[in-house]
């Protein structure tokens, strides 16, 4: 229970490492969380093979869900569009490194959402892209 | 009369649990669901135990006494909203069941395109949808009375809005954010001098303060049970007899007919016109007996008490930095307060608390266009009921200085 805010979450939430605007970019996609508004928009930056070489979010919300964009941001940098598309929601799980009950995995699993979204170029982010 | 809150705890027998081995609860969350005395919980009970059968038309013994239970249930709730006749009390499943049936029934058969309807910004979206459908529907316009900046209504703005003509108004007695209590008598006398009827949602009045329709001259009033001690899927809709006699069947089956052929049917009469399919009946009994809890402790004794508690929590969180307060001051609310909290999220804030036991909500509370009004996405809220102590609010301030150590 403690663990939900962990001395990293906290971190994450008030000091993000990859807040902020990425011009020029890529892939750009944005939702939010009806149920408590969260707010989640991801830019990437790729090169000519598919790499993402530079990422950013921005948004508003809770802790976890600001703090799972940082960290998801940071773990994405160097990696593929195909790695991307892999990532399931362990991947956030282990980057937070705690449990979550039902209404705060939306929460955290918001940027993965995003992040999806994007790059598969669909017109909205949908559940069943971050299943298990 | 005075209200003794060790003695009503030992009512409610989930108040005596803790949340984990250790931490007692604080349940702060009666504006959502309250919590229910072990009176209601035998009443239902003893009913499967002893009497369960299906209700009307059964000529065996279980069957009548589970019909006499029922219809007594009906009249005891009828005398608590001093209606002046049972028959008047339609069950339905809640709150929003309710004001979704006058919407129905009523709205389709008497408004007409170009009519309409007089809301408030403070609405619930229980008292919202059901009209925008309607309005979808049937080209009907809808207008807003506009809130102060302290969360109340603006009158002055209300009276104007009244010279439009609308059909109906439908507003809120108590708004389960700001905490709000509108003044309904003033507030249903010019919308009666403008030509229009009105519906009154009473899901956060009711259980609070003694409401008394005769005395509102309200034309609907809407309910729920679990909202003043009673199971959930169970409400009510109150209605002058003259319009739910005008107003044609809401869903069809057994029971709402006085007969059926090969091809037609002849509705009964009301309330069962209403009341299709076997009901909620342990949850009717459940409520009557919520009603008979209530009126032992006493109505004004759990508004006096509500309102001492709102105004030591007020003053207590008014003292918090960073914390703002939404709504009015305590002399013009309900037990409820709603804040933002500078720097920390309202999940944030309600997990936090959760870890000392503590239950308050977190988000728009099913009142989004309030919030966009205020523009916020969401807020925390700490509501009170009978069963809510100083100490409770004590806490909760507690709670509040260690969410603000944790994110400061």
């Amino acid at each position: 229970m403690d663990d939900l805010y962990r001395e990293i979450i906290i971190e994450h939430y008030k000091n993000p490492t990859y807040r902020g605007k990425l011009e020029p970019h890529d892939i750009a996609f944005a939702d939010s969380n009806p149920l408590c508004g969260d707010h989640i928009e991801i830019q990437l930056r790729l090169d000519g093979e598919g790499r993402i070489t530079d990422a950013r979010f921005d948004g508003h919300g809770c802790a976890i869900s600001q703090a799972s964009a940082d960290l998801l941001i940071e773990s994405i940098i160097g990696k593929t569009l195909e790695d991307v598309k892999k990532l399931n929601r362990q991947h956030v799980l282990d980057l937070l490194g705690i449990e979550l009950g039902p209404v705060r995995l939306k929460c955290a699993l918001l940027s993965l959402k995003v992040l999806k979204a994007g790059v598969y170029g669909l017109g909205q982010a949908d559940d069943s892209l971050v299943e298990e | 009369m005075n209200l003794d809150v060790m003695r009503v705890r030992r009512d409610f027998p989930v108040l005596a649990r803790e949340v984990r081995p250790g931490v007692p609860l604080v349940y702060l969350d009666s504006t959502a669901t309250s919590q229910k005395p072990r009176q209601v919980i035998e009443a239902m009970d003893r009913f499967y135990r002893l009497s369960n059968a299906n209700i009307h038309r059964g000529v065996h013994t279980l069957a009548e006494e589970a019909t006499a239970l029922y219809e007594e249930a009906r009249a005891k709730i009828a005398r608590f909203i001093n209606a002046p006749s049972p028959r008047q009390l339609i069950y339905t499943r809640n709150t929003t069941e309710a004001i979704n049936l006058v919407a129905y029934a009523w709205g389709r058969a008497f408004l007409r395109p170009g009519d309409r309807l007089l809301l408030t910004e403070m609405e619930h979206h229980s008292n919202l949808v059901p009209w925008y459908i309607l309005a979808q529907e049937r080209g009907v316009e809808i207008d807003f009375v506009p809130l102060t900046e302290d969360g109340q209504l603006d009158l002055e703005a209300y009276r104007r809005l009244l010279e439009r003509g609308p059909k109906l108004v439908a507003f809120t007695h108590m708004s389960n954010v700001l905490g709000t209590i509108n003044p309904a008598k003033e507030m249903i006398a010019l919308a009666h001098q403008a030509g229009a009827i009105t519906l009154l949602d009473g899901a956060q009045s009711v259980p609070h303060f003694p409401v008394d329709v005769q005395d509102l001259d309200v034309d609907f009033l809407a309910f729920s049970g679990h909202k003043m001690c009673g199971p959930t899927g169970i409400g009510i809709l109150y209605g002058k007899m003259h319009l739910l006699e005008a107003m044609p069947p809401f869903l069809g089956g057994g029971d709402m007919i006085r007969a059926v052929h090969l091809g037609s049917f002849v509705p009964n009469d009301v309330p069962y016109k209403f009341e299709a399919g076997t009901p909620a009946i342990a949850e009717a009994i459940g409520l009557g007996a919520a009603v008979d809890y209530l009126q032992s402790v006493g109505m004004s004794a759990i508004a006096a008490h509500e309102h001492a508690l709102t105004a030591y929590a007020l003053e207590r969180l008014e003292e918090i930095p960073g914390l703002h307060l939404l709504g009015p001051a305590a002399e013009a609310k309900g037990g409820v307060a709603s804040f933002t909290f500078d720097g920390v999220h309202p999940h944030d804030v309600a997990q936090v608390l959760d870890r000392y036991g503590i239950a308050v909500r977190a988000g728009h509370h099913c009142a989004q266009p309030l919030h966009e009004r205020f523009g916020i996405p969401a807020t925390t809220r700490a509501s009170f009921y009978l069963y809510t102590t100083k100490e409770e609010i004590d806490k909760l301030v507690e709670g509040l200085y260690q969410v603000k150590k944790l994110f400061g």
